[in-house]
């Protein structure tokens, strides 16, 4: 027998449940009643549609053919007024009557409109349906059109890049810290903002509206608490949706912020379901669609007198604007029973952050990377224990297996578009082929991918993908391992340290599973450099995991006396410290005085017990250590330059003293030294340091990379700029580069052949990236750029004398 | 047994080590966790390195001169290297260290 239908409303919930209606049989006569002069198509879409990245036939998901073949009786744009419960109809607005056996409410959802003085000015919009997005494109064909967006959530976010994308001059005025503050968290939201400001869009946060203004009738701004007025030609509001209730308060179902549905999606009345955005379902309202199709679903095999259950599930978010990579699933509120694993790449702005709770996971945020969000959706929901792999979790499926398990087989068992290397985007599916094409070895594949060519943290990875693809044919390279207490490589160390945001030497030891209490001569100098370098603030620097020159701040001669040497900043000096010098020669009995290679003086053969007092002399005369001794910056080796020279073309000495100022006291992973050569005769031998800058008429020549040890290596020109400030600023950014990703005991040139000197140019490059590297550099140096020999001759001269002297005694 | 107080536990710093002067040379005290030290000869047999200025991890010490490692509780060099440095007896009594007097070549103690 046929049966009569009605559903009020056509979104996609209602859509999704007459598919499946109709696909399980079942004899059903339709009237689909619309608000919206049309049928179903994709409101997730409509973002694309106002970007211009599709049209809106594009988006239709059931046009009047599918409605036509299936017998539905369409009355778009015609609104149900009345339910009449007790005789089973309704009555449109119109006053026609319709009889039902079974009715389903689908009204979705209203946006909310906060109650601003000016709210029902002409150009006031939300972000709901084809004709605010109708309205939002059409804007863009105005000349330097301007735009409002009240709200900085999903919708919100979405209509700014929109109207952006169309040309718009766009404000986001958003009331809390950060944006999309229900998805993402801070750091995540920060992210965020600075992607969208980069594009253009203004947002601003933590600010409320309060009133809209208008002239005759029209939006013409923005008037904010703070008294600024933004000046718009529309002002759209996406502030959230509430469910549309009246149908259901009128007919007198029960409701509270929703209609009331149960397991089943029936309403308190037997033969009225409702689905989508109006219902509530155990004290839930929902927005996202995943949960709307699973309601469609249940609500099809009630009707088709099927058993069926809703049961709500975890969501996860993506925002649809291109380019903008986020992704949020699951509880990510921070609470005492939680634990957060934290990943941060600020380099590539990459931030991941998993949310566990009795070793399982329940939340994730990520930006910038979201390859492994449907994998870590799937752990979510799944709701087993991570216990295993918790350690390496964050790294995504490609990293499980770790030490226990067989890694091959995880990587063997990722799909083709898996991401492999990260800085190049180079999936596993292109290295595969490049095998299959001929690549056999590691340097074939970064020559024909650029797999593992830049930051060279992947290249595990690509070895692997390599290994279970070649089979046999392949052997796979012992990873170097920092030292015996572990077998994890410096790159290891260095990424675990910032994921886990291990702050404390023996937060690694715990963490990273050491196999010795408190580890070695090796390990312990590396793991206190990596603290210090990454957590300047929060790490105190370990004067007990320092090689003795560093831990005594001087150098240790074969006799176990000392060399002291201070700083002769660019190579000057001054007749005083000069005399300073000679009497703190002849006052410490110093047999040898030399003159170095780095434009300064040293005095050799100084006994442990007197370092404290010669220090203090040489501060005295002004002077301060020269780090002769140190895995930081050593010298800044210059010619006179354009002051005395006749050929030199800028001052030399005077960038060389600038230089070592700003530089001086900085920790690194080797010994750094600098020269400046005023003219291109380069006769402070610039082009074979760390950073050498060459003067020229035009400006300065920066080059790094050089080496002039046990390897000698001309510097690699990493940039020409035209003024000291630049010249200053690239080179304290190449610095903090080296800082935070070379391996301990690498010089800068071994670590840029690593890395790849494109790699570092493309980093230094972005200003925002190099001005980020200068203030991360200043935060560390607002710790370090000290006299170390002040300190250690004011609070720890007694560490330098014998702790007793009992020879003394028996000549009593 | 009679023992000299040579200092305060606290002297000494945790995973480092002090050197003290004594008749039969100069000693290394180290102090290898919270209240935890030994005493051993302060010159590598290698090339006289000061074994109190080399790092300090587990019950052993690291030269600072060529890396010899050697055991706190045995004196003998770990790994390849063969030697071995002489270990005193020392004992912690309420914070304060105690050298062995009649070890280190004091006849009496004070």
């Amino acid at each position: 027998m046929t049966r009569k239908l009605i559903v009020i409303g056509a979104g996609m919930a209602s859509g999704r449940m007459l598919e499946h209606l109709f696909d399980q049989g079942g004899d059903w006569d339709v009237t689909l009643f619309n608000a919206e002069p049309r049928g179903n198509y994709n409101r997730l879409m409509l973002s694309p549609v106002l970007s211009g990245e599709k049209t809106y036939e594009d988006i239709v998901t059931h046009d009047v053919a599918w409605y036509a073949e299936r017998g539905v009786t369409c009355r778009f744009g015609e609104k149900v007024a009345e339910i009449d419960r007790a005789s089973r109809r309704v009555m449109t607005e119109a006053g026609e009557v319709l009889e039902y056996d079974k009715l389903v409410i689908a009204t979705g959802s209203n946006p909310f409109i906060i109650p601003l003085p000016g709210q029902d000015l002409d150009g006031v919009i939300a972000y709901r349906d084809l004709e605010d997005t109708n309205r939002m494109i059409a804007l863009g064909e105005q000349q330097a059109a301007k735009a409002v967006v009240i709200g900085g959530g999903l919708l919100g976010l979405e209509a700014a890049a929109g109207l952006h994308a169309r040309g718009v001059d766009v404000t986001v005025v958003h009331l809390m810290g950060h944006l999309m503050e229900r998805q993402l968290d801070e750091a995540a939201g920060y992210l965020l903002r600075k992607e969208l400001v980069g594009r253009g869009i203004k947002v601003l946060c933590s600010t409320n509206s309060k009133q809209i203004l208008g002239e005759n009738g029209h939006v013409t701004g923005l008037e904010l608490d703070n008294g600024t007025v933004l000046p718009c030609d529309l002002l759209v509001m996406a502030v959230g949706i509430r469910p549309n209730v009246a149908l259901g308060q009128q007919a007198g179902l029960a409701v509270g912020k929703g209609i009331h549905v149960d397991d089943q999606m029936v309403t308190s009345d037997e033969h009225i379901l409702s689905v989508g955005e109006c219902v509530e379902h155990n004290g839930a309202i929902f927005g996202l669609v995943a949960p709307l199709y699973e309601q469609a679903k249940v609500a099809a095999a009630t009707l088709s007198g099927k058993p069926a259950r809703f049961v709500q599930k975890e969501v996860s978010t993506k925002l649809k604007v291109t380019g903008c990579d986020l992704f949020s699933a699951g509880d990510f509120a921070e609470g005492e029973d939680r634990e957060d694993i934290v990943f941060r790449d600020p380099a590539r702005g990459v931030y991941k952050r998993l949310v566990l709770k009795d070793n399982r996971l329940i939340g994730a945020v990520m930006y910038g990377d979201t390859a492994d969000g449907s994998w870590f959706f799937g752990l979510i929901k799944d709701g087993e224990s991570v216990a295993e792999m918790r350690d390496t979790l964050i790294f995504g499926p490609a990293f499980q297996g770790g030490a226990s398990g067989d890694p091959l087989a995880a990587v063997a068992a990722l799909p083709d578009d898996a991401e492999i290397c990260g800085c190049n985007g180079v999936c596993k599916g292109q290295i595969t082929q490049a095998i299959k094409d001929g690549a056999g070895s590691l340097a074939d594949i970064k020559a024909t991918t650029k797999a593992s060519a830049s930051c060279g943290t992947c290249t595990g990875l690509v070895e692997q993908v390599m290994a279970a693809t070649l089979g046999d044919d392949f052997v796979l390279p012992a990873a170097q391992s920092v030292c015996g207490c572990t077998d994890l490589t410096h790159e290891d160390v260095r990424r675990l340290i910032k994921a886990q945001e291990l702050k404390s030497q023996p937060a690694v030891w715990q963490e990273l599973g050491w196999t010795t209490p408190n580890g070695c001569h090796v390990c312990r100098p590396a793991v206190n450099y990596y603290l210090l370098a990454d957590w300047p603030l929060e790490y105190q620097d370990d004067l007990q995991s320092r090689f003795v020159n560093e831990r005594n701040h001087a150098n240790i001669q074969k006799d176990g006396t000392f060399s002291v040497m201070p700083r002769m900043w660019g190579g000057i000096t001054t007749p005083d410290e000069l005399r300073a010098i000679a009497d703190a020669a002849d006052k410490y009995k110093v047999p040898t005085v030399k003159v170095t290679g780095g434009q300064r003086i040293d005095l050799l053969g100084v006994k442990k017990e007197d370092l404290p007092a010669i220090w203090y002399d040489l501060n005295q005369a002004g002077m301060v250590s020269g780090h002769a001794y140190s895995k930081g910056l050593r010298t800044v080796k210059t010619c006179v330059g354009s002051d005395h020279c006749r050929f030199g073309t800028q001052d030399s000495t005077g960038l060389g003293i600038k230089l070592e100022q700003k530089l001086w006291g900085s920790w690194t992973p080797h010994k750094v030294k600098l020269g400046v050569s005023g003219c291109p005769r380069n006769c402070a031998e610039a082009t074979c340091k760390d950073v050498g800058i060459v003067c020229v008429d035009s400006g300065y020549q920066v080059g790094v990379a050089g080496a002039a040890g046990m390897d000698v290596k001309e510097t690699e020109r990493l940039v020409d700029v035209k003024t000291e400030e630049e010249a200053i600023e690239w080179t304290a950014a190449f610095v903090q580069l080296y800082r935070e990703h070379a391996k301990y005991l690498d010089r800068p040139y071994k670590w840029v052949a690593k890395v790849g000197l494109d790699w570092v140019k493309e980093r230094l490059s972005d200003d925002a990236e190099r001005a980020a590297l200068n203030e991360r550099f200043e935060i560390s140096q607002s710790v370090y750029r000290k006299d170390p020999w002040a300190d250690h001759a004011e609070r720890r001269a007694d560490q330098y004398q014998p702790l007793a002297d009992i020879t003394l005694e028996a000549a009593e | 047994m009679s023992w000299i107080d040579i200092g305060h536990i606290d002297d000494v710093p945790l995973r480092g080590a002090r050197m003290v002067k004594t008749p039969v040379g100069c000693i290394a005290i180290f102090r290898t966790a919270e209240a935890e030290v030994f005493a051993a000869a302060n010159s590598c047999p290698h090339k006289g390195g000061p074994l109190s200025d080399g790092i300090v991890h587990g019950r052993k010490v690291t030269c600072p001169l060529h890396n010899w490692v050697f055991s706190l509780e045995t004196g003998e060099a770990q790994g390849a290297d063969e030697g071995r440095i002489a270990t005193y007896p020392i004992r912690l009594e309420e914070g304060r260290l105690m050298l062995d007097a009649m070890a280190v070549g004091k006849r009496s103690a004070a």
